[in-house]
């Protein structure tokens, strides 16, 4: 048993649910309680899909278990089979379901439904949504390709001089962190070097896109996180090499295109394949503020390792902390955080990530939502690079962290909080002026500089012009969540001033409130 | 209903007219938790379940407002399952470290979980042993808020319901007047001062703002439900002698002042007073509402099943601001709490009871009501079909009840439409 606050990961399912909504005509019957449909939420909230994921949930009941809860899966897979249509029914039991043991996969596979069935086992009391979302693409991918898989030793043929050269995106998915446009910021890299893309999957590929997997020349691991599996399958089932730079930075972004142009056997001068104006910004002299500021970077592994790159070698940051919550990542990451001297911090245990943050008094956090709320209450810099992220880690601009584009986007996001860090500074040395009392919010969040009043120490009144808040009315101001407080306040004042009255009282405030309401 | 103080004879909505089984699209009971623990600000929910658990709170709360906030879960593995760790000595352990980390707590409630039923993991004995452990220090219970077993708002019930038998027994020949379901802090002082004015004493608002504000329950106890999804609690209460009075949820200005109407006649109050007390925030109430209900008269409205708030609010649209109703779903139908809401009803509403999500949706594809009422999960999804949504969850999570909230009330209904009439991008239309 262990105590959690907050989780960094979901469980494995939602992993699995992630690449049945980041493809195409795949539908995915999970065997759950009402509860678990909580995840659509994570998909047309977060990442704004304008559809519900496309999993059916049994929804069984205490009433229905011991009877009918094996009946249940047969009706959903038969229902979603028939009103979905997909290519591919996926198959997989939540926690609970994992424990009563209705083998939901094997129903399936007798069921005789009409479609492909691909059973998952998601292992709910020891993995996690990356794992789940891993093993998910995989067994589709093992599922799909295997008897296409050409007889063990087979020599791949070689590319034809007439043909172009191209690879397959492997890994990138919903809810992963700024995949959309990641995906196109690498196409457009290897368009730029020559480079067929074959197949990008999961995100935007049909069961039947997967088939065409082993027609390319490699595959780009672009998030092991979800691919690695996957692509060392595919490299010892159809020897098709693997392309493991992931292209975050500048100098990864290089070491990329070399990659790419190795494997492929392609002659490429990097130099000319494409620039970025990370280089000259961190030269430039404005930046020099930046040099040795100390982070501390904790996030998914492979944004970990690649962000802490880019902030020793492009930005000029000593790195003093680096981390992962995948325990599946740890190997890389401690190998990672020897290189800057550092021992890895591996905890899925947000207290201990608070606890070390505590310690180092970092002077910027690289992390996630939850290194987020913690750099919040230490009052420490902070941007978001990996998941888990909340809703405006999704914005609506184009915002990639790799390739060339990527790298400017990493400089000015990373950067943007260290002014904000420079205003806060500024905030304390003027707090004692009127304006900057003491509960003024980040001037972004537009304050209203409610701090600055208060209940006198008699406790009776307050003048405000010619109007007077009576003692009740100022508290019953006081429970009016702040941020539309100083509103309240202001109508309530206008109200009395245009009615004559000069004591406001509780029922003046509701007045007003009436008055101004729609 | 014997513990029931009747009201005089109306015609009434039948009830649900149909039941539905099939996929559901309802949060469980464990989401209660995120109101319940802001409202008891003593009190910590430890659930005991799986990472899912952890992970649905942490969604549904949407904001994640605490650092450390006065919930947890502890996440049974696989060791736990196997039987290789003794649950309850790990439990101890968890408990132990809990109490130690976190000094304001004074209340503890063990939550049960889907994952914690199906192995029959017993947090009633496990709470009782634990309060002997830490008897002095903190009150232990237990409750579930298991999907198996409740839904989204049922949690409430499920957590008052386990505090019942601790209530004191109050004292004969004494009377007080019990308000149930959470309401925010700011409805329970306007709610207060209505209630000195009518010249009521001794209300308890349950639950409280501490875990120990426990009101005495007893023969001269009357109880007024302000939320619908707390009818186990209500007929526990009955069961203690306590005696329900039956009224709408105070819901809108005709609501609101139906309910303290409803009150103050069970205490035989003057009805000159009632009236002279309510007319100043029940007309207030109703230029509230007025200006927003421009906006939603005449406009169709669709209830899916979610938060067990949609017959009264369904109730309050068609009654103050003309809307016209296509649907009511509700996720379960309770006669005892709905019993003053139906009276109020359009006797040919369609009500629904349970849920099967596809043929709910293709319904609302169907019909194309100008305002859908549906679980987050499902908002956007409608959205991009060019429907108009509200979200159910806030109108549990934001303060709606009372005079001085029913102008907000219709404002979260009309905002949606408003926002429609303004915006010059987009398909919706
Ligand atoms: S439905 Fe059950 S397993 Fe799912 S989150 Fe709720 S209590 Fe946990
Ligand atoms: S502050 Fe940001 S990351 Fe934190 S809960 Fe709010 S939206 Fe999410």
């Amino acid at each position: 048993m262990e105590l959690t606050l907050w989780t960094y990961e979901g469980p494995p399912h939602v992993g699995a649910i992630r690449i049945a909504a980041s493809m195409r005509d795949v539908h995915l019957m999970l065997h759950s309680p009402q509860g678990d449909t909580y995840a659509d939420l994570l998909f047309t909230m977060i990442e704004r899909d304008g559809q519900r994921p496309p999993v059916t949930y049994t929804t069984f009941q205490a009433r229905d278990l011991g009877a009918s809860t094996a009946e249940m899966v047969l009706q959903s897979l038969r229902e979603s089979a028939e009103r979905f249509k997909p290519q591919v029914m996926l198959v997989a039991d939540s926690c609970t379901a994992e424990l009563i043991q209705d083998q939901p996969g094997a129903l399936a596979l007798g069921a005789d439904l009409p479609v492909p069935v691909i059973p998952l086992e998601m292992a709910a009391y020891t993995r996690k949504e990356n794992w789940g979302a891993s093993e998910t693409f995989y067994q589709l991918v093992r599922g799909l390709l295997s008897r296409q898989a050409p007889a063990p030793g087979t020599e791949r043929p070689q590319r034809g001089a007439d043909v172009r050269p191209s690879v397959n995106i492997l890994g990138p998915t919903k809810l992963g962190f700024r995949c959309r446009d990641d995906v196109v910021e690498i196409e457009r890299l290897l368009a730029s070097m020559g480079v067929d893309v074959n197949v990008v999957a999961p995100l935007g590929a049909s069961p039947w896109d997967l088939q065409s997997i082993p027609a390319a020349d490699a595959n780009v691991n672009l998030c092991p996180e979800v691919s690695d599996l996957t692509c060392s399958w595919l490299a010892r089932t159809f020897g098709m090499p693997t392309i493991q730079t992931i292209p975050m930075g500048w100098g990864a972004t290089r070491d990329f295109i070399a990659e790419v142009a190795e494997v492929l056997n392609l002659d490429i001068d990097v130099d000319a394949v494409g620039e970025s104006r990370l280089p000259w910004y961190s030269r430039s002299i404005d930046s020099t503020y930046l040099t040795g500021k100390r982070v501390f970077v904790f996030a998914d592994g492979s944004h970990a390792i690649a962000a802490a790159r880019v902030a020793r070698d492009e930005m000029g940051f000593e790195v003093v902390g680096l981390g992962t919550y995948s325990r599946e990542r740890a190997r890389d990451v401690r190998a990672a955080a020897k290189e800057y001297g550092l021992e890895a911090l591996i905890t899925d245990n947000y207290l201990e990530v608070e606890a070390r943050v505590q310690e180092l008094q970092p002077e910027m956090v690289l992390g996630t939502q939850m290194e987020r709320h913690i750099a919040k209450r230490l009052g420490i810099p902070c941007a978001v690079i990996s998941t888990p992220a909340h809703v405006q880690d999704y914005p609506a601009r184009y915002s990639p962290q790799m390739g060339f584009e990527g790298a400017n986007v990493l400089f000015d996001t990373w950067v943007h909080p260290l002014i904000m860090g420079l205003e806060e500074h500024l905030l304390h040395m003027f707090r004692d002026d009127f304006e900057f009392n003491d509960s003024v919010g980040p001037s972004h969040l537009g304050s209203e500089g409610e701090g600055a009043r208060s209940l006198n120490e008699s406790g009776e009144q307050i003048c405000e012009g010619n109007i007077v808040w009576a003692f009740e009315a100022e508290k019953e101001l006081k429970k009016i969540p702040f941020f539309v407080r100083g509103k309240a306040r202001r109508n309530t004042e206008r109200f009395a001033e245009e009615q004559g009255i000069s004591t406001i009282q509780v029922d003046t405030l509701y007045d007003a409130k009436a008055h101004y309401s729609n | 209903m014997s513990g029931v103080i009747a009201s005089s004879a109306v015609e009434h909505h039948p009830g649900p007219q149909s039941q539905e089984r099939g996929q559901r699209a309802v949060f469980c009971g464990l989401t209660s938790i995120i109101w319940l623990h802001r409202r008891i600000q003593d009190a910590f929910f430890l659930v005991v379940g799986s990472r899912t658990c952890a992970h649905l709170i942490q969604s549904a709360a949407g904001v994640m407002i605490f650092a450390e906030p006065r919930f947890a879960t502890a996440i049974l593995g696989e060791r736990d399952l196997a039987g290789m760790a003794d649950c309850h000595e790990e439990l101890d352990r968890v408990v132990g470290e809990l109490i130690s980390r976190r000094s304001g707590i004074n209340r503890l409630f063990l939550v049960g979980s889907c994952p914690s039923e199906v192995i029959k993991l017993d947090l009633e004995t496990a709470a009782a042993k634990l309060q002997a452990k830490h008897e002095n220090r903190v009150r232990i219970s237990a409750f579930s808020g298991s999907g198996i077993e409740t839904t989204f708002t049922q949690g409430e019930d499920q957590c008052l319901k386990s505090t019942v038998a601790e209530l004191p027994a109050l004292a004969s020949g004494t009377s007080n007047l019990v308000v149930l379901g959470t309401v925010s802090d700011i409805v329970e002082d306007q709610f207060r001062r209505l209630f000195d004015d009518l010249g009521i004493p001794n209300v308890h608002f349950y639950p409280g703002r501490k875990a120990s504000d426990l009101p005495a329950v007893g023969r001269g106890t009357r109880l007024i439900a302000a939320q619908p999804f707390v009818g186990e609690t209500a007929r526990a209460l009955i069961e203690r002698g306590a005696e329900m009075i039956n009224a709408p949820f105070p819901l809108g200005a005709e609501g609101s002042k139906a309910w303290f109407e409803a009150i103050a006649e069970a205490h035989g109050i003057d009805s000159a007073r009632v009236q002279q007390v309510l007319e100043l925030p029940y007309q207030r109430a109703k230029r509230a509402v007025a200006s927003h209900a421009l906006k939603l008269e005449g406009k169709r409205i669709h209830f899916l099943p979610d938060s067990q708030l949609e017959i009264p609010m369904a109730r309050f649209l068609s009654e103050e601001c003309g809307l016209s109703i296509n649907e009511i779903g509700t996720p379960f139908h309770d006669q005892l709490m709905m019993h003053g809401e139906l009276s109020r009803l359009p006797h040919d509403v369609r009500i629904v009871e349970g849920q099967d999500l596809d043929p709910a949706l293709s319904r609302v594809r169907e019909a194309r009501p100008d305002l859908t009422v549906c679980g987050m999960g499902i908002a956007n999804a409608l959205e991009s079909e060019g429907l108009r949504t509200k979200w159910s969850i806030e109108l549990v999570f934001s303060p709606v009840q009372g005079f001085d909230q029913a102008g907000d009330l219709a404002g979260l209904f009309a905002k949606p439409l408003v926002r429609e009439s303004i915006l010059e991008v987009g398909s919706w239309s």
